[in-house]
């Protein structure tokens, strides 16, 4: 088996599973509530808040800061619907998003607009699918009060461009303006420290990095307004309420920080086998197209590109051809972003990176993680000829009307 | 598991084949997953693929429409889990959108009444699925339709279904020789009852799903107001075909179809107080004409475009047995090939026979009617 869609999730680390077991052993016999008074409790808390103070260390966050979710969608939805809803006025309900963000971001943008009474701004990309400075500060520029909220994600999950996060988020800092990044696919892929970003608010997931799914934290700076968007206890800084899962957050903490203390080094061997894979694909497929940023130059002293990610666009192929003949193959991976009914939609990244639509469903995602092997590589390698090849012949039938074969 | 290049592809499906290559359709009903099922049982290296319809598809299913939903792609999906095959949803939202929709709302608006299954065997699940699944290295689709299909030396020969009442040869007869020789329908020998008994056996949640019924893409059923919506409202008359009266105005020709005889808005029963039937559609003029149901009777069709599914043409005359809708409306009949049209003389007569319909042709046998040919009915008299 070939496993190359670590972005969609990743196996879970040693440290984690034996964090997560060990607790769940405990709990056999004892098991406490983080928010009860009494010994079981206590005990219970203090893991939480060990972990909370862990997962700070290792971002470069204050424990304080750091806001125990349900997992990444949910991270994003708080910040983004939290933090408008905290700052909203008659005079200040605009909200500013990358073209490219997740769905968690611009699905929630859009539902401000039509329930909440948001004006949302998309900033536009370049070909890399990279928000520019001179972008967001144009969308700033004409009435700094009536912004509300900017969110713009650290790397993009499909294509693996980097943002140049702290630059943005010092032009809105200049304006009193919070800034939100999904950071899920940017941590222990990439540096992230939070106060040095100068963010307000930063998504991560659990699940992405070596933890367990169902856990997400939101950083979130001590002067942040934020309205809760879950009601209830009044857990985590009474913003988000809901009884602590103990077991998965001890168990991203331990996530977190060995994906961040191996992070340099880890990020050195997948762009490694990253760059082979590239050039792999290319001597078998000489028009293959790299989609997003090349990854030969950095943003603010980090990689441009996500070390792990590799994106190509096959033309004439379907993407949805591609995985099945690669998944008989035993290879996996992703036509993009996935879809509840299954269907690959062309990917909103690549059309805002304003790549042809038939191009955008020619796309495969390779994302490499912390069990990938140079074999991965060799197998994509041998495989990809062939299978490019018998997709090809299959064109894009299903999307586009062709002549029709006399004789089959 | 892949052979390389296409040699392997053309290797025709054939009784008592060894294993090949199935790519099964399920839509999530309990027909396709049982064919599914019968073609993994039999041996065959079996991948199913649910065909996303509707670029909007709803969340759940509403009513009896077992095709168009997420939740029926789900259904379709847990099948394939039990059967231990690879399962995928593929988009054939825009083919099917403009080969079968588009098709459906312009034949209504020439003031024909088309068969949108027919269209959508003949266009996408045996064209454009087909295509892609043979461009893929599969040798044959699997579809969970009730017809019996056999290829001997090459040869296909498509025969009525074992049981009468779910019988679906009418919407595959306009199939040429070299889709049904890629096509599998494991259920034609099978009645249905049988088929809901073994979906319960094997343990397919799906075994007691509604059957469904209608048009899958116009979800309430409502065919008028979707064509309503599609065409806008092009008014005509209503005339009285013997006398050429006019009877009352319409809000288009799409609202009809021949041997009609609801929902036609006349207000002035006939002078001799019997019901009265729509005889004919005309677009250009937006007349309907209407008029006693014996002037429905229909003794001669000629019928374009012929399909040959065993790849013979008719030779000369031949006595065989024509059906003019999907259920019922059979009648002996004469046909033979006039001008690469199909010229049906009936021995008795049929009602209803209506443009833009099929005409399918059997050789009557015991073990099944087999299937001579299809073609759409142009003009009757």
């Amino acid at each position: 088996m070939t496993y190359l869609d670590h972005a969609a999730t990743t196996p879970m680390l040693p440290d984690a599973v034996t964090a997560m077991t060990t607790h769940l052993n405990e709990a056999l016999h004892a098991r406490g509530n983080a928010s009860s008074l009494h010994t079981s409790g206590r005990r219970a808390r203090r893991l939480v808040e060990e972990s909370r103070e862990e997962i700070a260390a290792a971002l470069g966050a204050r424990p304080s800061e750091v806001v125990f979710t349900a997992g990444g969608t949910e991270s994003d939805n708080l910040a983004v619907t939290g933090i408008y809803l905290a700052r909203r006025t008659p005079q200040r309900r605009r909200v500013l998003v990358s073209a490219v963000e997740h769905h968690a971001v611009l699905e929630t943008a859009q539902w401000l607009v039509e329930h909440e009474g948001a004006e949302l701004t998309l900033l536009e990309v370049d070909a890399f699918g990279r928000v520019h400075d001179d972008t967001l500060r144009a969308a700033i520029a004409g009435d700094p009060g009536s912004v509300a909220l900017v969110s713009v994600m650290w790397a993009n999950n499909e294509v693996g461009t980097v943002n140049p996060v702290r630059e943005l988020a010092t032009t809105c800092a200049e304006h009193g303006i919070p800034f939100h990044t999904d950071a899920v696919q940017a941590v222990g892929a990439i540096p992230v420290d939070f106060a040095a970003s100068r963010a307000s608010a930063l998504t991560l997931s659990g699940h992405k990095l070596g933890g367990p799914f169902g856990v997400g934290v939101l950083l979130l700076g001590r002067d942040v307004p934020c309205q809760p968007v879950l009601h209830g206890g009044g857990q985590e800084r009474e913003v988000r309420s809901g009884t602590l899962d103990v077991t998965g957050i001890v168990a991203t903490a331990a996530a977190v920080r060995v994906s961040v203390a191996g992070r340099a080094e880890q990020a050195e061997r997948l762009a490694g086998l990253r760059d082979e894979l590239v050039e792999a694909v290319r001597a078998v497929v000489p028009d293959v197209i790299l989609n997003g940023d090349p990854g030969q130059s950095d943003v603010d002293g980090a990689p441009s590109r996500l070390p792990g990610n590799a994106h190509f666009t096959f033309p004439g192929c379907a993407g949805d051809s591609l995985l099945m003949l690669l998944d008989a193959r035993g290879i996996e991976c992703s036509t993009g972003s996935a879809c509840t009914a299954g269907v690959a939609q062309p990917s909103h990244v690549l059309l805002a990176m304003d790549v042809d639509t038939d191009l955008a469903r020619g796309s495969l995602r390779f994302s490499f993680g912390h069990t990938s092997t140079r074999a991965d590589v060799r197998a994509v390698a041998e495989a990809i000829g062939p299978v490019v090849e018998r997709a090809r012949n299959a064109g894009l039938v299903g999307a586009r009307r062709r002549v029709e074969v006399s004789a089959r | 598991m892949w052979t390389r290049g296409r040699a392997a592809v053309r290797r025709p499906v054939a009784e008592g084949m060894t294993a090949v290559r199935v790519l099964a359709a399920m839509s999530g009903g309990v027909d396709s997953a049982v064919a599914a099922a019968r073609a993994v049982a039999a041996g065959h290296d079996v991948t199913g693929v649910h065909l996303a319809l509707s670029a909007k598809p709803g969340t759940l299913r509403t009513g009896a429409r077992g095709c168009c939903t997420v939740e029926d792609a789900n259904d379709a999906r847990r099948v394939a889990d039990l059967l231990g095959i690879p399962f995928y949803v593929w988009d054939f939202a825009q083919r099917f959108d403009e080969d079968v929709v588009a098709d459906f709302v312009a034949e209504y608006a020439a003031g024909r009444t088309p068969n949108p299954c027919l269209k959508c065997n003949e266009r996408i699940k045996f064209a454009a699925l087909l295509d892609k699944a043979v461009a893929l290295g599969f040798d044959a689709v699997c579809t969970g339709h009730y017809a019996r299909l056999s290829v001997v030396d090459g040869r296909a020969e498509l025969r009525r279904s074992a049981d009468d009442g779910k019988d679906q040869s009418y919407v595959l007869a306009s199939l040429r020789p070299d889709q049904l020789r890629h096509a599998m329908f494991p259920l034609g020998g099978s009645v249905k009852a049988d088929v809901r008994a073994e979906a319960a056996s094997r343990g397919l949640a799906v075994a007691d799903k509604p059957d469904s019924h209608d048009i899958c893409f116009i979800p309430d059923g409502d065919t008028r107001a979707f064509l309503d919506r599609r065409l806008g409202q092009r008014p005509g008359e209503l005339v009285d075909d013997e006398t050429g009266e006019v009877l009352g105005a319409h809000t288009g020709v799409h609202g009809f179809t021949v041997g009609q005889r609801h929902g036609l808005g006349l207000r002035v029963p006939a002078p001799d107080g019997r019901p009265r039937y729509v005889l004919s559609l005309e677009p250009v003029s937006g007349a309907v004409r209407v008029g006693a149901a014996e002037r429905l009777a229909v003794r001669e069709i000629v019928a374009e475009r012929p399909v040959w599914p065993s790849g013979d043409a008719l030779a000369g005359e031949v006595d065989c047995v024509a059906q003019v809708r999907a259920h019922g409306g059979t009648a002996p009949a004469v046909a033979s090939v006039v001008d690469d049209r199909l010229v049906v003389r009936l021995s008795g007569e049929l009602r209803g026979v209506a443009p833009g319909q099929a005409v399918v042709l059997y050789r009557q046998d015991g073990a099944g009617d087999v299937v001579l040919g299809s073609a759409m009915i142009a003009a009757t008299s």
